[in-house]
């Protein structure tokens, strides 16, 4: 446990960490602005190429808060691992099924769907 | 893996003895399972979207066609603006947070109390500006038809960018007036009368050759909502139901009405957290203020009470991502 008398601040680490969340938003902001052709119009994964790195840039900002700015980079690798690694397999499993069973309920039903009058 | 052998022998602790395999004071754990649980929920609410969005893939509402507002700069196309500087706000407040348990490790009370200030402002601004982000969605900016079978149908102009109703309505005087309590039944009554009718807009689109319509449809290899020939349009517009302005639980101008249901139910929740976060906030504020934390000789409340705020700037991270980006 952190004791008041030997504990260093850690003010340097915060605005470094801040530094890099802000440069992830601001390059997510700026690709989710143009759009690069070349991204957004491809098609990877069953998502495009600008989506994927939407979604790594977002898991990376979520490992920054959560191990600098929530502290579990300082926390017994016990802890650790019975909250992360929980969130990451269930959330995974949930969204995999739920991704899965999207698009064939969208191929079902899709050309079913009436666009022209 | 650290060693988690019990080698004490105390008699007197048959629970295990001193050893701490998680090595965590009860709060602070309790607080990280309770933001595991509630990780989980959002991530039931926001695989739900996805479910439907990939269900309605060919038609979903584009989100660069939906939040274009920003504050001061009226009728400019102003894209994701706003919720980047939403974001910057809840980044901020959290870099504010962590400097407050900074300062509670060195026990220096004027510092917290400085930085658990910001913190509620920030928190505070956020709440404030999802409220403009609401109020604008909830406006509408162009507004559209819809049809009999639910479809929404928007206006554009001949470069393919849509156009307001009130550009081309043809405004006709109406006897109709809102059927109100004491004018009319007393049991019966109706919602408010759109400003623009239904014949006003196909009068008008009628007279204006240069405009044309576009269903909620995607071309999938451009990524943008088809645009119908005039030619044709009158054939979608003869099956015209009513005129659709903003959007609510109900209905919504920019297309898909699960878009809208969804975005109120996450962003709201997740703003019902922000409020509360701010209320906890405010509450152990106080407290560091009257000096409690000063006398417990540890901080650690603010710590706990950091974990939730963080945990609700890492949510708004993955909305944001989802509703805003992806």
């Amino acid at each position: 446990m952190a004791n008041a008398q030997e504990h260093t601040s850690h003010t340097k680490l915060i605005w470094k960490v801040f530094g890099i969340l802000s440069a992830i938003t601001l390059v997510e902001v700026i690709l989710g602005i143009i759009k690069p052709e070349s991204l957004h119009l491809t098609n990877f994964l069953g998502t495009s190429l600008l989506n994927i790195i939407f979604l790594v840039l977002t898991l990376v900002k979520a490992y920054y808060i959560t191990w600098f700015f929530m502290h579990m980079a300082d926390e017994k690798k016990n802890l650790r691992r019975a909250v992360v690694w929980t969130a990451l397999f269930l959330i995974t499993y949930l969204a995999a099924l739920l991704l899965i069973e999207g698009s064939y309920i969208n191929d079902v039903l899709g050309p079913l769907t009436k666009w022209n009058y | 893996m650290e060693a988690t052998v019990a080698t004490d022998t105390n008699d007197n602790n048959w629970d295990g003895g001193n050893k701490k395999p998680l090595d965590a004071s009860y709060g602070k754990m309790m607080m990280w399972f309770f933001i595991l649980s509630d990780a989980l929920t959002f991530s039931g609410f926001l695989g739900a979207y996805g479910l439907m969005r990939f269900k309605f893939i060919d038609s979903w509402p584009i989100a660069d066609e939906v939040f274009t507002h920003f504050p001061f700069l009226h009728g400019v196309h102003a894209p994701m603006y706003y919720v980047a500087l939403m974001t910057f706000i809840l980044i901020f407040s959290s870099v504010t947070m962590v400097l407050a348990v900074d300062a509670g490790h060195q026990m220096n009370k004027a510092k917290v109390t400085f930085y658990m200030f910001l913190t509620i402002i920030g928190g505070a601004i956020f709440l404030g500006s999802q409220a403009w982000e609401w109020k604008n969605f909830i406006g509408g900016s162009y507004g559209a038809i819809q049809l009999n079978d639910g479809k929404i149908i928007q206006f554009v102009d001949a470069s393919g960018h849509q156009v307001t109703l009130e550009s081309f309505a043809k405004s006709s005087h109406s006897e109709r007036t809102q059927h109100i309590k004491s004018k009319g039944l007393w049991f019966v009554e109706e919602a408010a009368l759109p400003a623009i009718t239904l014949n006003e807009v196909i009068e008008g689109f009628k007279a204006h050759p240069e405009i044309t319509i576009r269903t909620e449809q995607i071309n999938p290899e451009l990524k943008e909502k088809i645009i119908i020939p005039r030619s044709n349009a009158m054939n979608y517009l003869d099956e015209s139901k009513a005129v659709v302005v903003g959007a609510n639980l109900q209905v919504n101008e920019y297309g898909r009405t699960l878009f809208a249901d969804f975005f109120f139910f996450i962003t709201g929740f997740h703003g019902f957290h922000v409020l509360s976060g701010v209320i906890i906030n405010i509450i152990i504020f106080f407290n560091v203020i009257i000096g409690t934390y000063e006398k417990r000789k540890s901080y650690e409340m603010v710590e706990k009470v950091g974990l939730y705020w963080h945990f609700v700037d890492l949510v708004w991270v993955f909305v944001f991502t989802f509703f805003y980006l992806v």
